[in-house]
């Protein structure tokens, strides 16, 4: 499964832009790392359940109140990029 | 009588008795910390940043709370250092990476409520690997920490730092995270005690994700008394944290007993692995004598799915990855590299900001996750997850705990495994399942390797929500053997 891995295409989905010298580099490691994830498929597994959390608790729910949260400032405070109140982003829509 | 130099080697146990008689001051602690820091930081890097003004304060408004005579904060004056995943609110929080920029975190963990509650000093931001990402914290965007013990080499990962800082009576214990060994791995290999809980004992509110089916915080102190009384201080439920489990906390520290007769220590045949350094299966062996000789049963067990652990561990953990990480996109925080678009924003922001090892697993995690791949590797690795804490479901119906070494090897040169990533991930065989299983995990020194001098971890995994069996027999094994005395040959400067 491991040979048609197309490193660029995935770090595109990934959004993550790579410079030619990792696509190469990574694309090996990545490629010899998926090599031995593939033993997974020594075992026969159609029949077993599937784990997401190791304790499975289920429909945690608190009582539907407003409750003490950030400030507009305080939410903002980090962002590379603000102005009355709002994140700036690059223009979306034409 | 200690010379007051000495305060920052203390215990939490010996340090608060002696606060309480009032026979040293919270600011004479927290200032022997900050020397001892001056003096060994230029070797070791353990942290990140920190700030010795606000320490200092801290540290006076505890001997005043101690002057008035206030008794129900078990922490109170301790000097705490965090390590950099942890958010504390006002101070700086990177990850280890480039990609947060001058982030300050607006709110606090709630780890970080519960320790401030107990009175302790909170200072420092501990160097680890990038996002957690790494065994070694050579990952870090800050430089290497070296291990106290040897500076050529690492001291493991990612809680690097917390294992440097506490090793080397920098703080007076650390926290720190664990989604594969990254507690316990470090603390191994600088030679003190690390503690995982089991999945949901611990918030994780104010933690930055990683991998959040596997993330548990976790301490770093120097003995298991001490790993007692932080576990207690940080553990419970917390309406902030759907995962953290509301099961009562016991007072761990009280089940320190010395009485382990009849408790049943398991030997997991698999792990008689090829690789397993002479010198640690020597130690660990001996270890295993030694449970017996102090009353413990040894029952041979088999934990059969092992050998798929680090394979399952690198798809759950980078899907999760891939998915935690999206969040880093340079819009709302951190750095932010313009483009002539959104995309292209984020990809210039992601690439210019997240290092090699990240990269690599967001990539990887986003391609096991990818359509046409999902079933093949994600689904299959969630169904060998089953497997795997079945095995150990399996094991625990026979024994109390099982017995492993921590690591194959002692503490590796900087730059050994740098380029070898699949290497690193290997080296994490004893580590991993246990966050897989989401049982608990505790790592503490059981000998020392020739030469040169490094130390040998060995790990006791307990039941899910079985710390205090744990604790109990690391405490009897500690306190019978001399490992936990011996301290880093950090000569002045």
């Amino acid at each position: 499964m491991a040979d048609d891995f197309d490193v660029k295409y995935v770090a595109h989905l990934a959004r993550i832009a790579l410079t030619p010298d990792e696509e190469q580099k990574f694309g090996a490691q990545l490629s010899n790392i998926l090599g031995y994830i593939d033993k997974l498929n020594q075992l026969e597994v159609s029949q077993i359940e599937a784990t997401a959390h190791a304790v499975p608790l289920v429909n945690v729910f608190r009582a539907d109140e407003v409750r003490p949260s950030l400030s507009n400032e305080e939410a903002l405070r980090n962002a590379p990029s603000k102005a009355n109140g709002l994140f700036m982003v690059p223009k979306i829509v034409e | 009588m200690t010379s007051p130099a000495m305060l920052n080697q203390l215990t939490i146990s010996q340090l608060a008795a002696r606060l309480a008689q009032r026979e040293v001051s919270a600011r004479e602690t927290m200032q022997a910390c900050l020397d001892q820091i001056q003096k060994v930081e230029g070797r070791i890097h353990a942290f990140i940043s920190y700030d010795p003004a606000d320490a200092l304060a801290q540290a006076d408004a505890a001997d005043h709370a101690l002057g008035k005579g206030i008794v129900d904060k078990p922490l109170l004056g301790v000097p705490i250092a965090i390590k950099d995943v942890i958010a504390v609110r006002n101070q700086p929080l990177n990850c280890g990476s480039k990609i947060l920029g001058q982030f300050h975190s607006p709110y606090s963990a709630t780890v970080i409520e519960k320790l401030q509650e107990a009175g302790a000093i909170i200072f420092g931001r501990l160097n680890m690997d990038e996002f957690a990402m790494g065994s070694s914290t050579e990952n870090s965007a800050f430089g290497v920490t070296h291990n106290p013990w040897d500076i050529s080499r690492i001291p493991g990962g990612s809680s690097g730092g917390s294992a440097a800082a506490v090793a080397a009576d920098e703080c007076i214990a650390a926290l720190g995270t664990d989604t594969g060994g990254s507690i316990r791995q470090p603390s191994a290999l600088c030679g003190c005690v690390g503690l995982k809980p089991s999945y949901g004992r611990v918030s994780r509110y104010g933690l930055v994700a990683f991998a959040s089916s596997l993330d548990q915080i976790g301490c770093f102190t120097k003995d298991i008394r001490d790993a007692a009384l932080l576990l207690r201080a940080i553990s419970g439920v917390d309406p902030h944290d759907s995962t953290s489990v509301p099961a009562p906390v016991p007072d761990y520290a009280a089940s320190l007993n010395g009485e382990i007769k009849g408790l049943k220590l398991g030997i997991a045949k698999e792990y008689m692995i090829g690789g397993l350094d002479p010198e640690v299966s020597a130690a660990a062996q001996a270890a295993v004598k030694h449970f017996e000789k102090l009353g413990a049963e040894i029952v041979e067990i088999s934990l059969p799915h092992t050998d798929y652990a680090v394979a399952t561990y690198y798809i759950v953990a980078t899907a999760e990855a891939s998915a935690n990480l999206a969040r880093f996109d340079g819009i709302r925080y951190g750095l932010r590299v313009d483009g002539a678009d959104p995309t292209d924003l984020y990809c210039k922001t992601r690439g210019a900001g997240f290092g090699p090892e990240v990269k690599r697993r967001i990539i990887l995690g986003a391609y096991v996750l990818s359509s046409g791949y999902y079933d093949a590797y994600y689904l299959r690795a969630q169904k060998v997850r089953t497997l795997i804490r079945r095995d150990f479901l399996n094991a625990f119906e026979k024994v109390d705990a099982v017995i492993t070494p921590t690591t194959p090897t002692a503490a590796f040169k900087i730059g050994e495994k740098a380029d070898d990533p699949l290497q690193m991930y290997l080296s994490d065989i004893f580590t991993i399942s246990c966050n897989l299983a989401g049982i608990c995990g505790l790592s503490l020194p059981c000998g020392f390797t020739r030469e040169p001098k490094l130390p040998i971890g060995l790990q006791l995994l307990g039941k899910p929500f079985g710390e205090e069996t744990i604790l109990k027999l690391a405490h009897a094994y500690e306190q019978s053997t001399p490992w936990h005395h011996e301290k880093p040959p950090l000569s002045p400067a």
